[in-house]
């Protein structure tokens, strides 16, 4: 194989004159942090609330989050990028629809992918809450009820901070997944990582150094990601349960 | 202070509770017992309201538990309760735990939560843990905090629901005195217990329930001299064997 390498080619000026390729790299890096942590305070908040409903008495509540979570976690990934970018706009009240076309073309691609991220992942979300909930003792929930604590109170101080203490770890896979679900929300053209990766080996012509940068970029991320959350762990265990001193 | 009348409740065929109906009184102490899966446990939950019901009528200081209408939340915070597994939140500290309810739900504020915690901690004997979390301490410390974290929102009554079931034989003792003591200062108490030496030495009434009914309601001397039904008394004779 006679492939010439060269690392220099991200210090080179870009095709377009503006930045080096180190910098495609980073605005790159920047719009996939942006994206995915925008997405995950979606997924977070959906999924808290859905998980939670779906743990509720009443049946039509737990029936609609039960909906909610098969609808978004049944259908592909790119399947609904493709929806939210290119068939809700038309979909719309016309309005509405217009305003979101005549929109900057990175806020368009930027909104659909934050939420296509962040709900899809709310629905992976919630099914963790919802394991959560279902595995604290059922006598925790009387215990706040039989102190006079309502439902909803009881939930907010007893049952939900366990419950994710609990799911700290499958929270941590969810939270580095929407970093490598993102990537998929190149293909409307959104310039996250990958796409400017991509992009590098257009305008370069070296596919190696382009795709070494993204991988590193990707890990990096991931394992700040997993140093972060190790420590929430730590700061989330119970004295005297679970391993916790 | 506690009317029971003619409750029954049933999971689709199979009845938990058939027709039961007792009552007791302000001070009073009241011990069930019986065999397992006989419906004890689900009627002591059926007083607050953690165990709804299908028909009958439960009058607790003169609001009916299975009244749609009745504020559920308001009338559990005047009854305490005590549980099998003691259900400490284990992610609270035992004064968190003391005082959260005081805070959200009775409004106190948190100094004076904290203060009437920390005096009922004393009453059961653990001030010095008060720092601790509950997966820190043993059954029997747990139990005595649940006692006091019950206490802590002023009951008018006191249910127990096997509190000593899910101890250690050298811990039992310890729940049970600051039972004793409790029944001692007139609070009124209904047991579900398997201990025949706390109904003799501190019920008033023993009722004994078989397979959802209530085949006995005596005062505990009759109870244990000589009862009526024959169930009680194969009951009475396999447990008081040891």
């Amino acid at each position: 194989m006679t492939y010439q390498w060269n690392w220099g080619v991200f210090l080179q000026p870009s095709a377009t004159g503006d930045d080096t390729y180190l910098g495609w790299m980073f605005a790159g890096l920047k719009m996939t942090l942006a994206l995915s942590l925008s997405a995950w305070v979606v997924a977070l908040l959906l999924g808290a609330v859905v998980g939670v409903l779906r743990t509720v008495p009443n049946k039509t509540l737990a029936g609609l989050a039960t909906a909610y979570v098969e609808l978004f976690r049944n259908i592909p990934l790119l399947v609904q990028l493709f929806i939210w970018y290119f068939v809700l706009p038309e979909l719309l009240p016309t309005s509405l629809g217009d305003a979101f076309k005549q929109s900057h073309p990175v806020f368009q691609q930027f909104l659909a992918s934050m939420l296509c991220l962040g709900l899809f992942t709310s629905a992976r979300v919630a099914e963790q809450v919802r394991a959560g909930i279902n595995s604290l003792p059922r006598g925790q929930k009387n215990a706040g009820l039989a102190l006079g604590l309502t439902l909803p109170q009881t939930y907010r101080f007893v049952m939900m901070p366990m419950a994710f203490r609990l799911i700290v770890p499958p929270l941590t896979s969810e939270f580095l997944n929407i970093f490598k679900n993102s990537a998929v929300c190149s293909t409307i053209g959104l310039l996250e990582l990958a796409a400017q990766g991509r992009q590098l080996v257009d305008y370069t012509a070296q596919p190696f150094e382009s795709f070494i940068a993204v991988t590193v970029a990707y890990m990096a991320i991931n394992v700040i990601v997993m140093t972060l959350m190790k420590r929430v762990e730590d700061k989330a265990r119970v004295p005297g349960y679970m391993g916790g001193k | 202070m506690i009317k029971i009348a003619n409750v029954s409740k049933h999971y689709g065929d199979f009845k938990v509770l058939t027709d039961c109906t007792t009552e007791v009184s302000k001070g009073e102490v009241i011990v069930v017992c019986g065999p397992s899966g006989s419906g004890k446990s689900t009627l002591i939950k059926c007083v607050n309201g953690l165990e709804p019901f299908q028909s009958g009528e439960i009058i607790v200081n003169g609001i009916s538990v299975g009244d749609p209408k009745t504020n559920l939340s308001k009338l559990r915070a005047h009854v305490g309760m005590v549980f099998q597994n003691f259900e400490l939140f284990p992610h609270m500290s035992i004064t968190e735990n003391l005082s959260v309810a005081q805070i959200k739900v009775l409004k106190r504020g948190k100094d004076e939560a904290m203060e009437k915690g920390l005096a009922l901690l004393d009453r059961v004997g653990l001030k010095e843990h008060a720092h601790k979390y509950p997966g820190q301490l043993s059954g029997g410390q747990q139990q005595r905090v649940a006692i006091a974290r019950a206490l802590a929102m002023d009951p008018i009554c006191m249910l127990f629901d096997e509190p000593t079931s899910a101890l250690d034989p050298e811990m039992v003792n310890e729940v049970l005195d600051v039972m004793t003591e409790l029944a001692q200062e007139g609070m009124t108490m209904m047991c579900v217990t398997h201990e025949m030496g706390f109904a003799r030495r501190v019920a008033d009434r023993v009722i004994f329930m078989d397979r959802g009914q209530i085949v006995e309601d005596d005062d505990k001397e009759a109870f244990f001299q000589n009862p009526r039904s024959e169930r009680a008394q194969q009951f009475l004779a396999k447990i008081l064997q040891h």
